[in-house]
């Protein structure tokens, strides 16, 4: 109830609350009899007739029906006692959501904890092997990374395929473990201005392309091999990248956010931030870990499909 | 003069009288009928595992060779329209005949019925002990009721646990005092609840809360065969006396030794005629005709019989060939088509499901050489108790090809996502959506699924 500034509608709440329910025991009692009328009611009649003939016959309500009305306006009392109901009152057993959601996830923690002890003990390497783990480890990456890297792990544009060997930030299974616990934040900046003249950007993008030995012009080429110096603080000199800063490597011929001169051109101009959100918070440190040998696995076991657990 | 008229009303307990005969007979049979099934099906092994169990935590529900997925719900649905449409069928024939003769609220009322009468005594004994209050030997017997009662109720809430956790799990678990907090749950609250409404409740059950109870009288026509007394025979009641001034040969059939009343497990008299407390049990008919055997007259005062024939005063052959009338032979041809519709869906039933679905990360991507690539998600479910091997193939656009892994293991009873990736040369199609369609085939079971997606080629 914090979301109200004002003391209306918590006390407008309350208020309803209580009286409908004082409303619910009076109506119970005003409605248990009504005064019979004329003579006798030895028919089974109220002894109330209409038209001359029209009878209204009394077919009782049985008491335990009543019973059970009380029973539950008893049960909403005692309700509003001991959860939230009444306006900013918290009931006194203190439940809240967010309690009830953590005390599930604990729950669930202890029970599966375990399994996850038992995965501790194995080493990486073998743990990437083993069917269980990586059973748990295909159900992690389903619900958690197949919404960007694809269900075969194989990303798309913007979204790094995680089934080659080419890693921004390193494939070890310690990087792969940094990467999904903190995130990532790749940073390319707008270079434009460093470069110089909209030519200059072009010919930084036909060498960046000669580095993979993909179409380029040569020419071209050769006039921006000399402004690739800027490029070089993060690239490297011979533009092979540096995980350190996840600069990614530009001679394999693995493009990540679109392939050819416009598209490098349109890089270098407008630059971009790629993220990778953290998951330290939402799997725990065991699940991690299960998960990162269950990608690890994709690039040192070879295809992603073709594991048969 | 005003009086107060109260619109509440205590229950009136009900004390019916033991009732011997073929009515009666046919009840009992029902009762060990559906009881044995109830108490005993839990027990039958099958394989490794419970012949039927319904696994919620799992989602599988086993009927002996059946492995039933969340997906098969429809059985389910089917099964309810053909419990609905024999109870259409049945009432219309014989009226109320599942009240009577099945209905869980009758035949444990019959069980604790049983047990009440070999512990208190019958009808005129029970209402004595009532009378006499609290007496030592009252006290003992119907401590000795409420335990009998109980150990039956509990061991019922037990067995319909046992139908969703295995039940020799459930009785280790019980043994050693280990039951888990739902299971302890269900079997009080069903064991509570058959105590209740069996032992307390009875005909309340029938009268206040069963929706039925109320809707299957609006499916008796003149037709019906019902609970009747034969009013033209039976009246003027009179129990025949030698007093002078009494003219016996002037009387009815009927003694008014008032025995369909107290036999009667709702309370009402069936000689007012057709009422919407009547079960159609058919007590009343069984205690007349032992009455009308006393007084040697012939049997039948009160019996199955429809208004059109007490009206007219037919013959059984003329009213039981009222039985096929249109309505009853709509009824018996909806039941038995929809019986064997879904008679035959099951038995052609692959054991294997697959759903398709799109990645939902990438529509298409484009790879070495140019080609197309799209990737699917499939979710294959094994409804049967082997390992499958799937072989998955697809086809559709000429050149489309599986890119990834072809084959996969399944696990008995197990659903798994299988990713795919399907490729298609360079200009194999042009842009836009191309209807494709996956063949799933098991070769040890020769199941075979075909399910339909779209391949995208983008511009």
């Amino acid at each position: 109830m914090s979301d109200f500034t004002s003391n209306f509608w918590p006390i407008f709440i309350t208020a309803t609350t209580l009286l409908g329910i004082a409303a619910c025991l009076v109506l119970l009692y005003v409605t248990s009899k009504t005064s019979a009328h004329g003579e006798g009611t030895d028919d089974g009649s109220t002894g109330h007739v209409w038209d001359g003939d029209l009878r209204e016959m009394n077919n009782p309500l049985p008491l335990w029906w009543v019973g059970l009305f009380v029973i539950s306006i008893v049960f909403s009392l005692a309700y509003l006692v001991l959860y939230p109901g009444l306006g900013r009152y918290a009931g006194s057993l203190g439940w809240t959501q967010d309690g009830h959601y953590t005390a599930e996830v604990q729950a669930i923690d202890t029970a599966t904890a375990p399994v996850y002890a038992a995965f501790a003990a194995i080493p990486f390497a073998a743990l990437s092997r083993d069917p269980q783990a990586q059973a748990i480890g295909e159900r992690l990456y389903m619900n958690n990374c197949a919404q960007c890297h694809a269900s075969d792990a194989r990303g798309s544009k913007g979204f790094p395929n995680l089934t080659d060997s080419d890693w921004l930030h390193g494939g070890t299974p310690e990087k792969i473990i940094e990467t999904l616990t903190l995130g990532r934040n790749g940073q390319m900046p707008a270079m434009a201005a460093a470069i110089g003249a909209p030519q200059d950007v072009k010919n930084v993008a036909n060498y960046v392309m000669s580095l993979s030995n993909s179409p380029y012009d040569s020419v071209s080429a050769g006039l921006g091999k000399a402004k690739f110096g800027v490029c070089a603080a993060c690239h490297g000199a011979d533009g092979k990248g540096n995980m350190a800063l996840g600069a990614p490597n530009l001679t394999d011929g693995i493009w990540l956010h679109g392939y050819g001169v416009n598209a490098i051109t349109e890089m270098v101009n407008k630059g971009k931030v790629n993220q990778m959100p953290p998951h330290g918070n939402r799997l725990t440190e065991a699940q991690i870990r299960v998960l990162a040998s269950y990608v690890w696995a994709f690039s040192n076991h070879g295809d992603a499909s073709a594991v048969s657990p | 003069m005003t009086q107060e008229i109260f619109l509440y009303q205590a229950q009136q307990k009900i004390y019916p009288r033991s009732v011997g005969g073929v009515f009666a007979r046919w009840r009992w049979g029902f009762v060990w009928l559906t009881q044995l099934l109830f108490y005993g099906l839990p027990w039958v092994p099958w394989g490794d595992r419970q012949a039927v169990l319904f696994d919620i935590a799992q989602r599988r529900f086993y009927i002996f060779k059946l492995v039933l997925y969340p997906q098969d719900f429809i059985y389910l649905t089917a099964l309810l329209v053909i419990s609905a449409l024999s109870l259409f069928l049945f009432t219309a024939v014989a009226g109320r005949l599942w009240c009577g003769y099945t209905c869980p609220q009758t035949v444990y009322t019959e069980m604790f019925m049983w047990l009440e009468r070999h512990i208190e005594g019958d009808r005129m004994a029970r209402m004595r002990r009532d009378a006499a209050g609290w007496t030592w030997g009252n006290v003992a017997r119907k401590s000795g009721k409420h335990a009998a009662w109980l150990l039956l109720a509990f061991w019922t809430g037990f067995s319909f646990v046992g139908y969703f956790t295995p039940i020799h799990v459930l009785w280790h678990e019980l043994t050693q005092f280990g039951l888990g907090s739902y299971e302890s749950f269900w079997v009080v609250f069903y064991g509570f609840a058959t105590y209740g409404n069996a032992g307390f409740m009875r005909e309340q059950v029938c009268k206040y809360m069963c929706p039925y109870a109320r809707f299957q009288s609006a499916m008796f026509d003149r037709d019906t065969l019902i609970v009747s007394y034969d009013r033209a025979r039976g009246e003027p009641r009179g129990a025949p006396t030698h007093k002078v001034g009494v003219d016996n040969a002037a009387l009815g059939d009927c003694v008014d030794c008032d025995l369909c009343v107290h036999v009667c497990p709702t309370g009402i008299d069936i000689r007012k005629g057709l009422q919407y407390e009547c079960i159609g049990c058919g007590a009343c008919a069984d205690v007349c005709d032992t009455v009308m055997d006393k007084v040697q007259r012939p049997r039948g005062l009160v019996r199955y019989a429809t208004e059109n024939a007490m009206e007219g005063g037919w013959t059984t052959a003329q009213m039981l060939r009222r039985v096929f009338r249109p309505r009853v032979l709509i009824y018996t041809a909806l039941l038995w088509s929809l019986i064997g519709v879904v008679g035959l869906s099951l038995w052609l039933r692959t054991p294997l499901h697959v759903d398709v679905e799109r990645d939902r990360s990438s529509l298409a991507r484009i790879v070495e050489g140019g080609r197309i690539e799209n990737v699917y998600r499939l979710q294959v479910m094994n409804a049967s108790e082997a390992v499958d091997h799937v072989h998955i193939s697809v086809s559709g656009i000429p050149g489309l090809a599986l890119a990834s892994n072809a084959d996969f293991v399944i696990e008995k009873a197990q659903s798994r996502w299988v990713p795919v990736r399907v490729q298609l040369p360079y200009d194999g199609a042009p842009p836009g959506s191309h209807p494709i369609t996956f063949e799933i085939t098991e070769p040890d079971s020769g199941a075979k699924v075909m399910e339909k997606s779209v391949f995208l080629v983008p511009r």
